[in-house]
């Protein structure tokens, strides 16, 4: 998490309205990397301060001058009036949290990542009781053939972290979507479609960005009890993007 | 079976080098790979991301995109039949099921003989002559069970389509009735003379006197268009004619580029002088794969004439030539930064925006992207001049429109009107009887109901890309919202969690009503994820997914209503439903096989 700005701002610095309080902003940051480095939350999924935004899990929504936008990518203005924390704003964001939940298939009681999982951790944060939609439960095999790490498939959330962290600082394309629409899904770059025919490595990035649990180390899964992990100690607003462990 | 690599490399070879080995030209790669066996081969895909190199995930992920490529064998005979509701009310899905029938071979499967596979796909652009079906990416119209049968047996014989009779690829261009653009009579290289004549800036002020709007639906003025992209200083500038008509009820595009082609061409390369660009691109959309030879044979004679190449008419320095890309089945290209994404060879995802592809379009450089339509009316406007132009129409919109009619009318073709024509009165010139209710530029327009037939067609109106579907009295609107909720889904790139999810949501719960399971609390909830899409959604598909359900609940209740069977919620989940693949399986379908429904209606 980028580093606690509470220097106060000079007077010709740019600044924006979030939720009332005023935000000092440089030229070409995007309204949640303006938010983020005052240490300010705003819901996020499929965005990481590391990676360039991508726009597509739209539960960054904010209202900026009175107009929708996800705030991932959305040019900050000066003077821009954002809302953020707002009971409309955070219906929708667990509208489509709901909707993330019925499309794949989460089972958090057993799952290796719930605790560290940010899906689940921004599911709390937005009081969302139930998945309120018809699950789909699609059929999304599991890929175990690598030595070191299991692909799950059945918790992607389509964020693309890991092919963008595979292409853009592994240099290695290990990770791409294919299909269209609902069949949107993760494939790796193999033509038997297993991780284990790739290039992958545990000291990939692409190995560490997986904001759900998809990308799972082996034989470390419970090492860290539930109930010590980093969003049991701390709710996602104060921590959106604790340091990995090594375990 | 295929095996060995140099099977492949014997026919990918010289598509790699015709595409120079140029990743931008992926998806016509791989769509000229697919014609090989019908299907885009794995190994092929090894080969070509050798060769490109490339990792084979991103070759796999453009491949899976498009609806009209295969990663997996298809029948000898692809049968695709098209499913807007325009062919459902004219029976196509009788039709196909007779089909099936008589084929041994289940929708969306290939028979076990592997001769032929049946399925359904998005508007195919002939809903003024339809039912219409795609064999192999030939469009054969007019489907009756007289056809269909004599359909069956070619393919049973195994007659390869290059002889079956000629009458059954006769496409008509329906031209009913016309204005100045179909009435032209256009000479190539007329109005590039007029042009020519004139600097690039007289001819950008003359398009802007026109007061020209885009013609593919979002009304942008074109001589702004053109003119943010001439003063955006780049290494080059691109022009790109937008020819995924992809909206089910338009076909108003594919008449253009089949019996006025020059227009096109030449409003593009006016385009071109104005921009300064050295090329341009017609993306054609793959349902429209026929046209390709006849648009080639064109631009071809063009460049013979001195209208395309280096040094047209005479210019030094004015190089301008076409190229045409094919689209390979996704509506998500129409949108302009998609079809940009598309047309450098990637999936169709919308781009975020700004930059808007003025400034940074194809490779990042500036582009225009203009539809059909806008560039034969640009093309008129450089022969006979602006004000001319904008004499025709009315105040707020000028020029005309051509529209497309299709549905319950005895006429169903190509109108072109000037601006500010009233529903009504196209509703008299096609000869539509008893008008519940028309559908105004397609599932993305607006649907309206008989007390606003006075309405005109106009930007400030009824805006439209052009597709003009009508209804009458004995149509259930509920089926017609119900059938564009399944086009929406089928269309949703995926990109974007609201409408990747949501339409399906959408589409599910139309069902339910559909399937007799409906309660005021599911009404509810499509109105709420219809807020939901409009809000957040990432581009325009998913905005305007939930229009036919707002507009058909906000003006025909009615057939909503008399769905919503049940005063209390209850489950879509129909236990006795769920036992029908028992009782396929078992071939059982008697009494015992069924439980007694838990809900009883009412």
């Amino acid at each position: 998490m980028s580093q606690n700005n509470k220097t106060p701002h000079n007077k010709n610095q740019a600044t924006f309205i979030l939720d009332g309080k005023t935000i000092p902003f440089t030229e070409g940051q995007t309204i949640i990397q303006a938010a983020m480095a005052s240490g300010e939350y705003i819901p996020h999924l499929c965005f990481n301060p590391e990676f360039k935004p991508h726009g597509s899990c739209k539960i960054c929504t904010v209202t900026a001058n009175g107009r929708q936008a996800a705030s991932c990518t959305q040019q900050t203005q000066a003077d821009m009036v954002v809302e953020s924390n707002t009971k409309p704003i955070n219906d929708e964001r667990r509208a489509l949290l709901q909707m993330l939940f019925v499309e794949g298939n989460h089972f958090c009681p057993s799952c290796e990542k719930s605790g560290d999982c940010q899906l689940q951790a921004t599911a709390y944060e937005l009081n969302m009781m139930s998945p309120h939609f018809d699950h789909f439960s699609p059929d999304r095999p599991l890929d175990s053939s690598h030595a070191e790490y299991l692909l799950d498939y059945n918790r992607c959330i389509l964020c693309s972290l890991c092919a963008r962290a595979s292409s853009d600082v592994d240099g290695k394309n290990v990770f791409s979507l294919a299909g269209r629409g609902i069949k949107t899904h993760l494939i790796v770059n193999a033509k038997s479609g297993k991780l284990a025919d790739t290039d992958f490595t545990g000291d990939d990035k692409a190995a560490h960005v997986c904001p759900v649990g998809v990308i799972i180390k082996k034989r470390v899964g419970f090492a860290v009890p539930i109930g010590k992990r980093s969003f049991d100690e701390h709710p996602i607003s104060a921590t959106p993007h604790p340091k990995v462990r090594d375990v | 079976m295929l095996s060995q690599d140099n099977t492949h490399s014997d026919y990918l070879d010289s598509i790699l080098s015709r595409h120079q080995h140029n990743t931008h030209n992926l998806l016509q790669m791989l769509r000229e790979a697919q014609e090989h066996y019908g299907y885009i081969h794995s190994e092929a895909i090894d080969y070509l991301a050798q060769q490109l190199q490339s990792p084979r995930s991103m070759i796999e992920g453009v491949a899976s995109f498009y609806s009209l490529l295969y990663l997996q064998p298809q029948g000898d005979y692809r049968v695709l039949f098209s499913d807007n509701i325009t062919d459902r009310m004219l029976g196509n899905i009788d039709l196909m099921e007779s089909m099936c029938g008589q084929l041994w071979v289940e929708v969306g499967k290939v028979s076990e003989d592997g001769l032929v596979s049946i399925n359904t796909t998005s508007c195919t652009g002939m809903c003024d002559q339809g039912p219409a079906v795609l064999i192999n990416n030939i469009a054969i119209n007019h489907l009756t069970q007289d056809r269909i049968n004599s359909l069956c047996e070619l393919i049973r014989e195994r007659v390869p389509l290059s002889g079956w009779p000629l009458e059954f690829f006769a496409i008509e261009d329906n031209i009913y009735k016309k204005d100045i653009l179909l009435d032209s009579n256009f000479k190539s290289g007329s109005a590039l003379a007029e042009v020519l004549k004139r600097s690039s800036e007289e001819t950008l002020q003359e398009i802007k006197t026109s007061k020209l709007r885009g013609r593919g639906g979002a009304g942008y003025l074109t001589g702004s268009k053109w003119e943010f992209c001439r003063i955006a200083v780049s290494e080059q500038h691109y022009v790109v004619c937008n020819a995924d008509e992809g909206e089910p009820g338009t076909f108003k595009d594919r008449v253009l580029l089949n019996t006025y082609a020059d227009m096109v061409f030449e409003g593009m390369t006016i385009c071109a002088h104005v921009i300064n660009a050295k090329k341009g691109f017609i993306y054609l959309r793959g349902e429209y794969r026929y046209l390709l030879d006849h648009l080639n044979a064109i631009l071809q004679r063009r460049r013979q004439q001195g209208l395309l190449g280096n040094n047209i008419f005479g210019h030094a320095n004015f190089n301008f030539d076409i190229e045409i890309h094919l689209g390979a089945g996704a509506y998500i290209c129409g949108e302009e930064s998609a079809l940009i994404e598309s047309l450098e060879g990637k999936r169709g995802t919308p781009r975020n925006r700004p930059p808007f592809p003025v400034t940074s379009g194809y490779l990042n450089q500036p582009t225009v992207v203009n539809n059909v339509e806008t560039f034969c009316a640009a093309s008129l406007i450089g022969l006979h001049g602006g004000a001319w132009y904008a004499d025709v129409g009315i105040e707020t919109s000028s020029g005309t429109k051509i529209l497309s009619v299709s549905g319950d009318c005895a006429r169903p073709g190509l109108y072109e009107y000037p601006f500010g024509v009233t529903v009504a009165q196209v509703l008299a010139d096609c000869g539509a009887k008893n008008t519940q209710a028309v559908q105004i530029s397609g599932p993305s327009g607006i649907c309206i109901a008989a007390n606003e037939f006075e309405r005109r067609i106009a930007f400030d109106d009824l805006p439209t890309a052009g597709a003009f579907m009508v209804f009458d009295e004995s149509r259930d609107m509920f089926e017609v919202a119900r059938n564009f909720v399944h086009f929406f889904k089928h269309e949703s790139c995926g990109f974007c969690t609201p409408c990747r999810v949501g339409t399906s949501l959408l589409s599910n719960m139309m069902n339910k009503l559909a399937n007799g399971h409906g309660s005021p609390y599911d009404f509810t909830e499509i109105e709420k994820l219809n807020v939901l899409l409009l809000s957040t959604s990432h581009c325009g598909l998913g905005h305007s997914a939930c229009n036919p359900v707002l507009d058909t609940i906000a003006k025909f209740r009615p057939a909503y209503d008399k769905r919503l069977t049940h005063k209390e919620y209850i489950p879509a989940f129909d236990l006795d439903y769920a036992l029908s693949q028992a009782r396929q399986m078992t071939g059982r379908d008697d009494t015992g096989a069924h439980l007694e429904r838990i809900h009883v209606s009412k």
